[in-house]
C-alpha cells in the first residue's frame, strides 16, 4: 500500500521546512519527525495535556490536533523558537529557570508556548490572570505553583527587558543571571 | 513493515515469564505475564503482538489488521469479585491469593479484650496511577562489528533494565549499555522492570540489523503499564480513655492486578507503614493479595502509605469521635516521644530491616501545624461560616515515610585538569533536580564552584553498579555515596598539593576550586593538582608538559606510589544498615456546597521534616507536587472498569488529573529539621511525602464539614451527594 504524499513548506521559528507526508501527518509528528524539532512533545494526543502547544501564527495551538498539511502558510513558533536571537533565553524560559518552574519537563514546551502568547496579550497578569493563562495545560510534577509564580516573573522580565530596550541600556546587562541555587 | 511476532516467535529465554523481580517468602502464588500473551490474557492491555515498521503510522494500521481470536472467560474485576472467587482468575492459584502475610507484635485479641473501648472500622481506597506526562519509551541499536546492543529507556533504573535484557537476551552484560537521560516523570511505574517492550526492541534491533523505537500512547499506558492504591481495609481498635490506642487490628485485601512482577513491596509498606508517628501496644496486620483480571500494580508515589495513612488518621480521628475529644489531643496522646528514638516498631519493613525509626520530633511538627491552620481557631471560624450558611471542615493527618531504602548507590568523582569536576551516580532521574543537588554536595564537600560540576545520572557506561530511584532514595543514596566519593577525591587533592607545596595536609584549605595554604598566598588550583596526579609520558597540551616525566616526580621513586592510582578521582558507595524515617503533617481546610456538594478547599498547610534539607527550593517543589497528585487521588482520579475489565476511563478527558484549577493558590509549607544520624549528611527522603496524607486529610475535612462518616476515598460530588440523601 503506498500512500498518497503531499509537498508541504512549513514557515517554523522564521525558517522554512519543505516535507513530504501523507495528509493524515500530525503537526505534532511533522515537527518531531520531519523537522527535528522534538522539542515539542506529545502527551496524550487528543487535545487535553497541552504539552505539544505551539504557536500558529501567534495563537497557542495543540499540534497533535492539527494536520501538517493544514499548517502551510501558518507561522508556526516551537519551543526551540522562544530563545532570544543571541541564543539567550526568553522572559519566560529566563522566569522558569529562576522560580523552580519546571521538574521532569515533558510538559514545559506547552507551558513555554502558551505563556509566551499570554503575556503578549497581557503584559502585566495578575496572579488570577496567571492561573487563568495556564488552566489548559497539565503538569504532573510541579503542583502548578511555581508555574505560576513564573508566569508572574515571566512578566515581570519581559517588562524590565522592554524598560531596559528603552533606556539603551540594555547590551551592558548580563543575559545569564544566575540565581545562587545554594 | 519489518517484523511481525507472536508468542510463538520467542525462543528460550525470552519465551519464559517476565523476572518476579522482588521475591517473597509469602508470595507463595507469584505470576508474571509473558514478554507476548502465551495462550490467555489477563488484562485488557497485556501484550499480544509485536508490530515493527518503519514509521509508527504504518505499525498502527498493520495492528488495525491483526484478528486475535478470543475464547472469554468471566473476569474477576475489583476487590468484591477477587475475594469471592467464584471465578479465578489464574486456574492454579486457589482463591486469588498471591500471598497472605501476617506482622504481630504480640497477641492482639489479649490486648483487644483487656481495652476498656472498642471500634470497628471500614476504610476503602479506589485505584489511581502515577500517570507521568511522558510514557514508556525505548531505542535500542545494535551495533554488529562490535556485538554491543546500547538502550535508551524511559526507566527509574537503567542497571535493573541492563541486566534483565543480558539476562533475557543472552548477551554479555559487558555488552549492553543502557542509558537513561532525563525522564519525563515517573513516580513509580517506570521502576517496574523489563516491561515487554524493554526486551523486544533491543531484540528486533538485534535481529533486523537496524535501531527500532517503541514510544507508548497515552491509551497504551492507562491499559498496559501500573496503576496503584485500591484496598479495602478492616480495623478492630481498642483504646483506653484518652484515646490511647492498646490494641489495633487490622485486615486488609489488596488489589495487585493480574501479575506481581514488583511482588508485595505496596502491601508491606501499606501495613508496616500505616503505624505512622505512633506506637500502639499491640499491633497484628494481615493481609491478602489478590489477582484482578485489571492492568498490574507497582508502586505509585508513596507506595501503600497513602492507604495506610489513611487507615490509621481516620481511625484515630473515629477514636476522638467517640471520645469527644480534640483530634489533635488523641494524636498527642499516642505520638513517639523525641526521647524514645531510635524507635523499633517490632515489625520488619519493605526492605528487610527492621521497622525502626531513627529520628523524629512529631509533637514540635503538630505544634507547628496547629499554627500554620490555625487549628484553635478554627471553630470560631466555622460557626461564623455557619452564621452564613457556608459548611467548612477541617481535618489534618500525620505520616511517617522510610525513604532512602539500600541496598546501596555508588558514585564517581573525577576532576579534570581544566578543574572541572565530572560527577557519574548510577541511579536515574525524572526532575527530582538531581543534578542541582547532587552538584551542591560536591561544591560543598570537595570546595569546588557549583558551575563547575556537572552530574552524569542514569548510564551504565559511566556507573554499572546502582539500584534505581524509587522510595524517596535518590538524595539519602547518591547523595551520601556522591559525599562520600568527593571527600575521597578531596583526600587526594590534599595529599597531591601538601607534596606539591611542601606543607603538612591540614595547613591546606580548598575553596572555589584553589588549593591553599591558611593564612598565606601560596596555593595550587585542582586542575594543577589533577595534572600532577597523573604522571605522563607524552604531552600533549601546556597542563599535560607540566606531567611529563621529565618535570616531575622523584627519580628514586615508582612514578605511580604502590598504594596509589593515577588520576584525581575518587568513587566510593553508600550502603545504609537500614532506611532513615522522614515524617510530615498536612491539614487542609475545605468548604463543600450545601446544594451541588461541590467540594472547595480554603487552605491547605503541610508541615514536613526530611533532614537536613539540601535545597528548599526543590523539596518545596516537591511537596507542591506531591500535593497535588494527592488532591488528584482525593477528589478526581480513579479507574473506572466494567464488569467484563474493560477500563472505560483510558483517557485525560475521562480519567481527571488536576490541572492548575483544581488546585489551591496557596499551599502553606513550614520545615522541620531532624537530623538522621544513619548518613553523613544527616538527610532523609522527600519526593513522595507530599502525596502520602492527602486522601485521609480530606476525608477528615469533609466529614468535618458535613457531620457524614467519610469511609472511602477518592469522593466526587456526586458521591457526596449521595451520602447527603443516605443520612438524611
Amino acid at each position: 500500500m503506498s500512500e498518497e504524499l503531499h509537498d508541504v513548506q512549513l514557515r517554523v521559528n522564521a525558517g522554512v521546512q519543505q516535507i513530504r507526508v501523507p495528509a493524515r501527518r500530525l503537526l505534532s509528528d511533522a515537527l518531531r519527525h520531519d523537522c527535528g524539532l522534538t522539542g515539542t512533545h506529545v502527551g496524550c494526543e487528543h487535545g487535553v495535556c497541552g504539552a505539544c502547544t505551539v504557536l500558529v501564527d501567534g495563537v497557542p495551538m495543540r499540534s497533535c490536533l492539527m494536520f501538517a498539511v493544514s499548517a502551510e502558510g501558518a507561522e508556526i513558533t516551537t519551543v526551540e523558537g522562544l530563545t532570544e536571537a543571541d541564543d539567550s533565553l526568553s522572559p519566560v524560559q529566563q522566569a522558569f529557570r529562576e522560580c523552580h518552574g519546571l521538574q521532569c519537563g515533558f510538559c514545559t514546551p506547552g507551558f513555554l508556548t502558551t505563556i509566551s502568547a499570554g503575556i503578549e496579550t497581557n503584559p502585566d497578569p495578575t496572579e488570577d490572570d496567571a492561573r487563568d493563562m495556564i488552566a489548559g495545560n497539565l503538569c504532573r510534577c510541579t503542583g502548578y505553583t511555581n508555574i505560576v509564580k513564573s508566569v508572574l516573573r515571566a512578566a515581570e522580565i519581559q517588562r524590565e527587558r522592554a524598560d531596559g530596550a528603552e533606556s539603551d541600556d540594555a547590551a551592558g546587562r548580563s543575559r545569564h543571571d544566575r540565581q545562587d541555587v545554594r | 513493515m519489518q517484523a511481525v511476532w507472536t508468542y510463538d516467535d520467542l525462543t528460550g529465554p525470552m519465551a519464559e515469564p517476565l523476572p518476579l523481580l522482588i521475591p517473597h517468602p509469602t508470595l507463595t502464588h507469584g505470576r508474571t505475564q509473558y514478554a507476548l500473551a502465551k495462550d490467555e490474557v489477563n488484562y485488557v492491555g497485556e501484550a499480544v503482538a509485536f508490530v515493527v515498521a518503519t514509521d509508527r503510522y504504518i505499525a498502527e494500521d498493520a495492528l488495525d489488521r491483526i484478528r486475535v481470536s478470543y475464547e472469554p472467560l468471566p473476569a474477576v474485576v475489583g476487590i468484591d469479585a477477587a475475594r469471592k472467587a467464584e471465578r479465578l482468575v489464574h486456574d492454579d492459584v486457589p482463591g486469588n491469593i498471591a500471598a497472605r502475610s501476617e506482622q504481630n507484635t504480640g497477641d492482639v485479641e489479649a490486648a483487644l479484650a483487656r481495652s476498656p473501648h472498642r471500634l470497628s472500622l471500614d476504610w476503602d481506597i479506589e485505584r489511581s496511577a502515577c500517570m507521568p506526562m511522558e510514557g514508556r519509551g525505548v531505542v535500542a541499536r545494535w551495533d554488529p562489528a562490535s556485538s554491543r546492543l546500547t538502550v535508551w529507556t524511559s526507566t527509574q533504573t537503567s542497571t535493573g533494565v541492563r541486566g534483565c535484557v543480558s539476562a533475557k537476551l543472552g548477551i554479555d552484560l559487558a555488552n549492553v549499555d543502557v542509558i537513561t537521560p532525563d525522564v519525563g516523570g515517573g513516580f513509580g511505574v517506570k521502576i517496574n522492570h523489563p516491561w515487554p517492550e524493554e526486551l523486544l526492541v533491543p531484540l528486533a534491533a538485534k535481529t533486523l540489523g537496524a535501531p527500532v523505537k517503541f514510544t507508548e500512547d497515552r491509551r497504551e499506558h492507562f491499559i498496559s503499564s501500573a496503576h496503584e492504591r485500591a484496598q479495602q481495609h478492616h480495623v478492630e481498635v481498642g483504646y483506653d480513655d484518652d484515646g490511647r490506642i492498646i490494641a489495633l487490628d487490622v485486615r486488609f485485601w489488596h488489589d495487585n492486578g493480574a501479575y506481581v512482577p514488583y511482588g508485595l513491596i505496596v502491601p508491606i509498606v501499606a501495613s508496616t507503614q500505616l503505624l505512622g508517628p505512633y506506637k500502639p501496644e499491640v499491633y497484628r496486620v494481615v493481609y491478602d493479595s489478590l489477582y484482578t483480571n485489571t492492568v498490574i500494580v507497582t508502586p505509585y508515589r508513596g507506595a501503600g502509605r497513602p492507604q495506610g495513612c489513611f487507615v490509621m488518621e481516620r481511625t484515630i480521628d473515629a477514636i476522638a469521635k467517640e471520645l469527644g475529644l480534640d483530634r489533635v489531643e488523641v494524636r498527642q496522646a499516642n505520638f513517639i516521644q523525641p526521647d524514645e528514638f531510635p524507635y523499633d516498631q517490632g515489625i520488619i519493613f519493605q526492605d528487610g530491616r527492621a521497622l525502626e525509626y531513627d529520628s523524629g520530633d512529631y509533637p514540635a511538627l503538630l505544634e507547628k501545624l496547629k499554627v500554620l491552620i490555625d487549628w484553635d481557631g478554627f471553630p470560631a471560624y466555622k460557626a461564623e461560616m455557619a452564621a452564613q450558611g457556608r459548611k467548612v471542615g477541617i481535618g489534618l493527618a500525620c505520616y511517617v515515610e522510610g525513604t532512602g531504602a539500600g541496598p546501596y548507590e555508588g558514585a564517581h568523582v573525577h576532576i579534570e585538569t581544566s578543574g572541572k569536576v565530572k560527577v557519574a551516580t548510577g541511579l536515574t532521574t525524572q526532575g527530582q533536580g538531581h543534578q542541582t543537588s547532587f552538584a551542591q554536595i560536591v561544591a560543598d564537600t570537595l570546595g569546588v564552584r557549583f558551575e563547575d560540576v556537572e552530574i552524569t545520572t542514569g548510564d551504565t557506561r559511566k556507573m554499572p553498579y546502582a539500584v534505581g530511584t524509587f522510595a524517596s532514595r535518590a538524595a539519602v543514596m547518591s547523595g551520601s555515596a556522591i559525599h562520600l566519593a568527593a571527600l575521597r577525591a578531596k583526600e587526594k587533592a590534599l595529599r597531591i598539593a601538601a607534596e606539591a607545596l611542601e606543607v603538612d595536609e591540614s595547613d591546606l584549605e580548598i575553596a572555589d576550586g584553589v588549593v591553599s595554604v591558611k593564612g598565606t598566598d601560596a596555593s595550587i588550583d585542582l586542575g594543577t593538582v589533577a595534572v600532577l596526579s597523573n604522571p605522563l609520558r607524552y604531552a600533549f597540551d601546556e597542563a599535560s608538559k607540566r606531567a611529563t616525566q621529565f618535570s616531575v616526580g622523584d627519580p628514586g621513586k615508582p612514578p605511580v606510589a604502590e598504594d596509589d592510582e593515577p588520576g584525581l578521582e575518587g568513587k566510593d558507595f553508600y550502603s545504609p544498615s537500614r532506611s532513615t524515617f522522614a515524617s510530615g503533617m498536612h491539614a487542609a481546610i475545605v468548604e463543600t456546597d450545601p446544594d451541588t456538594a461541590e467540594i472547595t478547599i480554603l487552605q491547605y498547610a503541610v508541615v514536613h521534616d526530611c533532614g537536613n534539607v539540601i535545597n528548599p527550593m526543590i523539596v518545596e517543589g516537591q511537596i507542591h507536587g506531591g500535593v497535588a497528585q494527592g488532591i488528584g487521588g482525593a477528589l478526581y482520579e480513579r479507574m473506572a472498569y466494567d464488569d467484563s475489565g474493560q477500563l472505560l476511563n483510558a483517557s485525560f478527558m475521562d480519567f481527571l488529573m488536576p490541572f492548575v484549577t483544581e488546585i489551591p493558590a496557596h499551599i502553606a509549607i513550614d520545615h522541620q529539621e531532624t537530623p538522621s544520624p544513619l548518613n553523613p549528611l544527616g538527610i532523609k527522603g522527600a519526593g513522595e511525602a507530599g502525596v502520602i496524607p492527602a486522601s485521609a486529610v480530606f476525608a477528615a475535612a469533609i466529614e468535618d464539614a458535613e457531620g457524614i462518616p467519610i469511609t472511602a476515598m477518592p469522593i466526587s460530588p456526586s458521591e457526596l451527594f449521595e451520602l447527603r440523601l443516605q443520612h438524611s
